[in-house]
């Protein structure tokens, strides 16, 4: 179920400037809140168990005593062509044919977890535990987005929830969407300008004139993955 | 008869002159009646020992197996020692461990039908059991795996309220659907030859016992139509068991290898899995024949150093092959100069987990080197049981590494991790054995170990032939 056009044309996608992030992982909070990702805890986190729909990969550039740290925040990549896809036994993984995304559909997975090893980003999350939320915490979830139960896989999915209710506000005034009126959890919050989202299909649209960038490239495309998210990054450093 | 002990004198003189025929099952005739007194026997004593095996495994299989998977169910899978980036461990590891010795199993029966050797007579049910509980203990792991196991159906094609097919695209799927019809096709080249047998207890048993026979045997008389049409069956099932056994196995490796892991994707994996079950499962058909002999009632006279000696011999040529497939994956890796695959492969050599490596090596290529070639050892039963079973020690080690060493070490060294097994999953994986060994063993008091209509046949009806400088029983003429 790769890319298929079928009346909407919509084709999300994120830039993401390496040069402007600072890596203050506000994104991963914002997205956390936004979509009711559990909080594992400190043990779980450090024994590789943490779940995050976006995560910083932190590195460092140069060679002693020459060291800058370099970010790069690491999302679901909304493969065009993506090898969660196929390997579902269940159709748990699915390309959405509205947003043109890579949607996971929580009730249908069985948790064989084989989408996760074939993925190369290591951007799917499985749920070994059931989520616990003590009283009062629970009103913190957001009432658009399913709480997971264990044994499911997860990921990002460019808050589809927004770009829903975006969609649906523009069709009430009878209009269509502009560009930046769909923002998901993480591009909102980054206060460094670094993410930024759009429709791809729209080659006016920013997130289209930034994709053209001479700095742009993507991550692993040379597996033929065809993501839909572009990074930005040139020579220099800290954002230099 | 004149001709054939004019046969044995030449025999004689060939390079086996120290061997006395008499040693070899097809020269030491025993009268029907005999044969047919022995295998019930065989399958009617139960000692003390016996009680107190089938006890404690029925035990391991209820606490092992059963009660740790049940824990697993009920507390979720943090139990195990899975994380990212390793999503598979221990359980997918012995699931392709059981799934290739059991498709050996039946291989080692089909072919060895096929291509006529007399000497695979006695042992072929032994093989053909190994298969299907094997298939049992395996084809477990596919549920016990699943983050979600009561929902397990949803990979099942059958008309439903969702209106939804599973993805036929995923190799789950072909997984699903390959091992059932292996378990089906298997079971039924099983039963086949059984059914004579089935028939020859049921004449010599009273009560509960006979009953059931008689279900079993399908009003077996011993026509000659009905041997007619079963010998066709058997041919037709040895036959076209081979290309399904290839399939099924290439189907196994085609979890890893239509993926895009560095590591798994190549297109050598389909021909290395099958050699690699098969050196694996002819091996543990080795094992299994060592137990059976030293435990069960006239075993030694039916099964004999030559059976250990030809079995050997296979397992050699095997482990030869599993080596050059071996050196084929990794050679072309390495060539092929992918950044990640190369990574692997010399942290494979290299890394933390480099024993594993290295064990798995000595044990599928040094020691089955170093001993098969020796007549005297591959004459040894427990000699060959203790190499057999190293040689399944480093099979399993090789689908350990080919997991979550794999996986561990993908393209993005941010993201690397090292997988332990836990307690919960070791307990699992044990239980899988003793279920294995408990229904081996239930199932050795239950339905005649060797075939002993095709014990007889062989006896009876023999000729001799010459292959090479060899002369070697030989029955062709009666198909």
């Amino acid at each position: 179920m790769a890319e298929v056009s079928k009346g909407i044309a919509e084709k999300w996608g994120l830039v993401v400037d390496q040069d402007r992030c600072t890596g203050c992982n506000a994104c991963v909070v914002a997205c956390s809140m936004e979509n009711n990702v559990p909080f594992t805890g400190e043990d779980n986190v450090a024994f590789g168990r943490g779940t995050y729909w976006i995560y910083n990969k932190r590195m460092w550039e140069g060679n002693y005593p020459e060291v800058a740290p370099a970010f790069q925040p690491v999302m679901c990549q909304q493969c065009g062509s993506a090898p969660c896809e196929p390997v579902c036994p269940t159709f748990a993984a699915v390309h959405s044919e509205e947003e043109q995304i890579n949607l996971q559909i929580y009730n249908r997975c069985i948790g064989t977890r084989y989408c996760a090893n074939n993925c190369p980003y290591h951007a799917r999350q499985f749920n070994f535990e059931d989520p616990n939320i003590p009283e009062p915490m629970n009103s913190y979830l957001n009432p658009d987005v399913t709480v997971r139960r264990r044994g499911v896989m997860e990921k990002c999915t460019f808050c589809v929830q927004r770009i829903v209710a975006g969609r649906q506000t523009a069709s009430a005034e009878d209009r269509s969407l502009r560009d930046g009126e769909v923002m998901p959890a993480c591009v909102a919050a980054c206060p460094s300008g670094a993410l930024v989202f759009g429709d791809l299909s729209d080659p006016n649209s920013r997130v289209s004139q930034m994709a053209q960038n001479e700095r742009q490239y993507k991550l692993m495309d040379e597996l033929g993955t065809r993501p839909k998210v572009t990074y930005l990054k040139g020579g220099g450093r800290n954002g230099g | 008869m004149a001709a054939e002990t004019k046969l044995f004198g030449k025999l004689k003189t060939t390079e086996q002159e120290h061997e006395d025929p008499k040693e070899q099952l097809m020269f030491d005739p025993r009268p029907r009646e005999e044969l047919n007194r022995m295998v019930m026997e065989m399958m009617t004593t139960t000692t003390r020992k016996f009680w107190l095996w089938a006890i404690g495994l029925g035990a391991g299989v209820a606490v092992l197996l059963f009660g740790a998977w049940g824990y697993m169910i009920s507390t979720g899978m943090w139990v195990t020692g899975l994380r990212r980036p390793i999503y598979w461990g221990v359980f997918i590891v012995t699931f392709v461990f059981w799934i290739g010795i059991s498709h050996a199993g039946t291989f080692v029966s089909a072919i060895l039908r096929v291509f006529k050797s007399e000497f695979r007579r006695p042992f072929t049910r032994a093989a053909e059991l190994m298969t299907t509980f094997g298939l049992a203990a395996g084809a477990l792991y596919p549920l016990i795996h699943l983050g979600r196991v009561w929902v397990f159906y949803f990979m099942v094609p059958y008309p439903n309220a969702r209106w939804l097919w599973p993805n036929f695209r995923s190799p789950l799927v072909w997984d699903l659907l390959a091992i059932t019809t292996y378990l089906l096709s298997s079971t039924i080249y099983l039963y086949l030859p059984l059914v004579p047998d089935l028939a020859m207890a049921r004449d010599r048993t009273t009560g509960l016992r006979h009953t059931a026979y008689k279900i079993l045997a399908l009003g077996w008389r011993g026509t000659e139509a009905e041997w007619f049409r079963l010998k066709k069956a058997i041919q037709i099932f040895a036959f076209a068991i081979i290309p399904v056994m290839f399939s099924v196995h290439t189907i196994v490796s085609w979890d890893f290898a239509v993926s895009q892991v560095a590591g798994w994707h190549s297109t050598i994996f389909g021909p290395y899995f099958i050699i690699g079950a098969i050196l694996s499962g002819v091996s543990a058909v080795v094992t299994i024949l060592y137990v059976l002999r030293s435990t069960l009632k006239h075993m030694d006279y039916f099964l004999r150093p030559e059976h250990f000696d030809a079995l050997g011999k296979l397992i050699l040529v095997f482990s030869m092959s599993w080596a050059y497939f071996f050196f084929n994956d990794y050679l072309l890796g390495w060539y092929g100069g992918e950044a990640a695959v190369r990574q692997i492969l010399t942290l494979h050599a290299s890394g933390p987990a480099a024993w594993v490596w290295y064990t798995m090596l000595i044990c599928n290529i040094v020691i089955p080197w170093l001993t098969l070639w020796n007549r005297k050892i591959r004459r040894t039963p427990w000699l060959m049981f203790i190499i057999t079973l190293l040689i399944n020690v480093g099979m399993y080690l090789e689908r350990y590494t080919i997991i979550p060493l794999t996986l561990g070490h993908q393209r993005t060294p941010f993201d690397w991790g090292v997988y332990t097994p836990q307690p919960v999953e070791i307990s699992i994986v044990l239980g899988t054995f003793c279920l294995f060994t408990f229904l081996y063993l239930i199932m050795s008091r239950l339905i005649p170990l060797v075939p002993v209509w095709e014990v007889q046949e062989g006896q009876v009806a023999h000729t001799l032939r010459k292959v090479g400088k060899a002369e070697v029983p030989s029955v062709t003429e009666l198909d």
